[in-house]
């Protein structure tokens, strides 16, 4: 079968240029993997190509051979979304990185799907604007991923997720022909495909341009820490926080395990001894941040904080930002191996699921360390373990399931961010009944009836796409006669 | 299935292929649609803009409406779904429709989570009763739509006024559907937390889809805090090129315009822009006053102006166009409308939101001067302001329109002109409503 994939290599050089091919052993091996590197699998063959024709002939000749393909971009993903088919061809993107254009009265960027995040933000920058969603890996995942995903970040909580700011998709669908979805304005006739198409994970074809709204940056941004004796406290001031009408741009919490990890990596200097710390960051308009700000700093109090500190310029928040960001890098000194978790559960539930997850820690003796996103309920647990030692790696797993169970038992969801994938297909039919899932890949469907787009992802049983006995009985009478209605 | 509606179904199916016309027996479909449940009344004319349907039923919950959905499938009866009926005279009629399905019955607010600023919601409740119980946690949906729709008539219809600008759409609202496939399966997709990436958004697909892929039976809404304060900015410009200025300015500005509406009243008359400011009450104060300096001459108001725009309705004998386009093509818009106006000897009133590049544009086929009606003449507007915009990001998609001036656009790029991904959206319809039996021919049309 790989065979059926290489034989396609001289059609692909011909398309993308023989340095854009790559078939070699070693090289192929480079692209085993994505961030998730618990799932591996060396592709076939590997194409970068540079422009969307490019991409498209690449698909057109994929798909007239049956051969899988799946798209790529930086590579960061957490849950095995861009691991390649080993039977099938990898597209790269990361050649395909300009900014296009920039609007600043329109406030638009059109951008290639292998531009990184931050680098939007930097071209939006000069004319007071921002690419608002903003995820952890910003410096290196690609925006192209980020719709693939649907990325949040730690400010979505007040500016959305990529799907509230991507306004139109050039696709390949995998048929291999060039579309687009949406034209920019929000406002496009017919289905909104381009919202369907967003998170989709890489299975409804490839996007190869990408017109993004610009955000104007906030006037003041303030942060302020909150330290606690325990994680309850803490949650008694997100909850206050929320109760006051205040929709702060985050609202981060970490346990003492992950503080104690963040400060040995990056010494980021967090009020010493803390159970837990909160971070609340709030931007907008001047007047309206230091009206917030003493709301803010008068409810961490009272909910009983030990220490407040608050950082309204760029450098001291950075520093304060720094032990946030690094928490699951930092885990590493604390542990050999760890799972990072992602799932979602009501911002009101947050206590009863963290006991839940303490009480589980206790019983397995596996470590867990708590960071979250405590605004809207998202939750990443870092399952530690050492898989030196016999039998504890499956503990873990076990524990970062049980967690997701949770999850779903209080009205959650298995990823907030992170994707299914191929890691959490597993989960599906746990939050989705069968109906739902069909009723999802009816989708799918629509857009891959040969199932060759990133295949295996997503949904644990893939559906049929051909006439189903009992489902299908054929168009309407009305439509046979020639009157084609929709 | 019984034996005995078997029977039918393959005798209906028969007869069809011979002629058209032929009456199904509606006995046996009256019972099979009371034995699913929820009320069945004998329909009127008025139950679907001018259609008659046969039968129209109230399901009171997602299992009676998937168990008439059932019905309707056995039958191969054409389903309309509708929730006040004020947007059915939108867009195209449906071609067919035998059974109405009426979700007024489906009202209640089922859960509303304050704490995670989440509401559950029937399909059928109207917007001010749930507007009404949000309030009282000091929440809403932030959309500014007509207290009389229901939750589903916006969802369907992708209905958002001015504040649009910093709340966007009902898809960006929607976190999570139940739906009733065409076939009677339930499904549901999202969830009640805001955060939330597993599986596909059918959510996204389902708003704005007119019912022609399902129904429609729940939705889940993130809130926002309802604001403490609220001002309005306006000024009155008389120079195309400043008033775009200004609205440039205010939608970019970081005091965080809620909304940046224009209006005028005459294609070539002066141009009214108001921005919204919302937050807390000092806040909005010295906000209001630096917006005031950034439109030149701005008066703060507490109050919306009176030309404020309501949400788009269509009146009978007018036809409702929305053009969408890029801020920066704001003068270019506003120009064309002007020379289109000019040229086709027809008034045009235009109201919206400049700010998130939307407007919408009145007008009406009775020809004042000559006391005559100027159908055609409409299409021609139509037209001619598609050719002026051609090339521009964005489109010139008629929402609303009289029969006649529908039938003038024929050939003429129909009511939306080009629609991308078209052949998509086809195998999307074909996916989820095999039969073609849900509000056939309804949108977009000729599809």
């Amino acid at each position: 079968m790989t065979a059926k994939a290489l034989a396609l290599a001289t059609a692909m050089r011909e398309i993308c240029g023989a340095a854009d091919v790559l078939t070699d052993p070693l090289e192929l091996r480079t692209y085993e993997c994505d961030g998730l590197t618990s799932h591996r699998t060396v592709p076939a063959l590997v194409v970068l190509p540079e422009t969307a024709e490019e991409v498209a002939a690449v698909v057109r000749v994929c798909a007239s051979a049956g051969v899988p393909f799946v798209a790529r971009g930086s590579g960061t993903g957490l849950s095995g979304g861009a691991v390649p088919h080993a039977e099938g061809v990898l597209i790269v993107l990361s050649r395909m990185r300009r900014v296009l254009e920039i609007d600043p009265v329109s406030r638009r960027a059109v951008v290639e799907p292998g531009v990184t995040n931050l680098s939007v933000t930097q071209a939006a920058a000069p004319h007071g604007l921002f690419y608002a969603p903003d995820p952890s890996s910003q410096v290196v995942c690609s925006v192209g991923g980020n719709v693939a995903e649907n990325s949040g970040g730690a400010h979505c909580l007040k500016h959305g997720f990529t799907v509230n700011h991507v306004l139109g998709l050039e696709i390949v669908t995998p048929a291999g022909e060039l579309t687009w979805l949406g034209d920019g304005t929000g406002a496009a006739t017919g289905y909104d495909l381009l919202g369907a198409f967003t998170g989709s994970e890489g299975t409804l074809g490839i996007v190869t341009k990408i017109i993004v709204k610009l955000t104007p940056a906030p006037e003041a941004v303030h942060l302020v820490l909150a330290a606690y004796d325990s994680l309850e406290a803490g949650g008694r001031a997100v909850t206050d926080i929320i109760a006051a009408g205040i929709v702060p741009a985050a609202i981060e919490m970490m346990d003492a395990l992950s503080i104690e990890a963040a400060e040995a990596a990056v010494h980021c200097g967090y009020p010493e001894g803390a159970t837990a710390v909160l971070l609340v960051e709030l931007d907008g308009p001047a007047a309206e941040v230091e009206a917030e700000l003493a709301t803010v700093r008068q409810i961490c109090e009272a909910a009983g904080a030990r220490e407040i500190r608050a950082a309204d310029d760029p450098v001291q928040r950075a520093g304060i930002w720094a032990g946030r960001k690094s928490a699951f890098a930092a885990v590493g000194r604390l542990s050999p191996a760890y799972i990072v978790q992602d799932g979602v559960v009501p911002r009101t539930a947050l206590g009863d699921v963290l006991g839940r997850i303490a009480k589980l820690s206790a019983e397995t003796g596996i470590r867990v360390a708590n960071v979250f996103h405590a605004g809207d309920g998202n939750l990443h647990p870092l399952v530690l373990y050492n898989d030196a030692v016999a039998g504890e790696a499956e503990r873990a797993e076990v524990v970062s399931g049980a967690i997701l169970d949770a999850c779903i038992e209080y009205g959650g969801s298995i990823t907030g961010e992170h994707g299914v994938g191929v890691d959490k297909s597993r989960y599906m039919p746990k939050m989705f009944t069968a109906a739902d899932l069909d009723t999802m890949q009816l989708v799918r469907c629509a857009f891959d009836p040969a199932s060759l787009c990133n295949p295996g992802k997503i949904f644990p049983t893939p559906r049929l796409c051909g006439e189903v006995p009992g489902h299908r009985r054929g168009p309407h009478p009305a439509a046979a006669n020639g009157a084609e209605i929709f | 299935m019984q034996a005995a509606s078997r029977l039918l179904l393959l005798s209906r199916t028969a007869a069809r292929r011979g002629e058209v016309g032929v009456s199904v027996d509606l006995d046996v479909v009256r019972k099979d649609l009371l034995a699913a449940g929820g009320e069945v009344r004998e329909a009127s004319p008025a139950n679907a803009d001018g259609q008659a349907p046969s039968f129209v039923a109230l399901p009171g919950s997602t299992d009676e409406a998937a168990a008439l959905m059932r019905v309707a499938a056995e039958h191969e009866l054409t389903v309309v779904a509708r929730g006040t009926g004020s947007r059915l005279s939108w867009g195209v009629p449906a071609s067919r429709c035998d059974l109405v399905l009426d979700m007024s019955r489906m009202s209640d607010v089922v859960e509303h989570s304050h704490g995670d600023l989440v509401a559950r919601v029937q399909a059928g409740a109207l917007m001010r009763d749930v507007q009404a119980t949000l309030a009282q946690a000091g929440q809403e949906i932030a959309l500014d739509v007509p207290g009389d729709a229901s939750i589903g008539g916006v969802v369907a219809s992708g209905l958002a006024g001015p504040r649009r600008l910093r709340y966007g759409t009902p898809r960006d609202l929607l976190i999570g559907m139940t739906i009733v496939r065409a076939d009677g399966m339930v499904a549901k997709s999202g969830g009640k937390v805001v955060k939330n990436v597993a599986g596909y958004d059918l959510g996204k697909l389902f708003a704005g889809s007119w019912g022609t892929l399902g129904l429609i039976t729940e939705a889940t809404f993130r809130l926002h805090p309802l604001p403490a304060a609220r001002a309005y900015v306006t000024a009155e410009y008389f120079a195309v090129s400043v008033a775009c200025d200004a609205v440039a300015a205010a939608a970019n500005s970081p005091l965080v315009s809620s909304a940046v509406e224009l209006s005028r009243a005459r294609a070539d008359g002066p141009i009214q822009v108001g921005v919204l400011l919302e937050g807390s009450a000092d806040g909005v104060e010295a906000r209001a006053a630096r917006m005031a300096g950034l439109l030149g001459q701005g008066v703060i108001r507490s109050a919306a102006p009176a030309w404020w725009p309501a949400p788009p309705q269509a009146p009978a004998g007018e036809t409702l166009i929305r053009v969408s386009f890029w801020v920066s093509a704001l003068a270019r818009v506003l120009d064309a409308i002007e020379a289109t106006s000019a040229a086709t000897g027809l008034s045009a009133v235009i109201q919206g939101s400049a700010g998130a590049g939307v407007l919408h544009v009145w007008v009406s086929s009775y020809d004042e001067l000559n006391g005559e009606s100027r159908h055609g003449g409409v299409a021609d507007f139509v037209a001619a302001l598609r050719s002026a915009l051609a090339g521009q990001r964005g489109a010139v998609a008629v929402l609303a329109a009289p029969a006649l001036v529908r039938e003038g656009l024929a050939g003429r790029g129909g009511m939306n002109g080009p629609v991308p991904g078209l052949a998509l959206m086809r195998a999307v319809k074909d996916q989820f409503d095999p039969g073609h039996r849900m509000s056939p021919g309804r949108f977009p049309e000729r599809l």
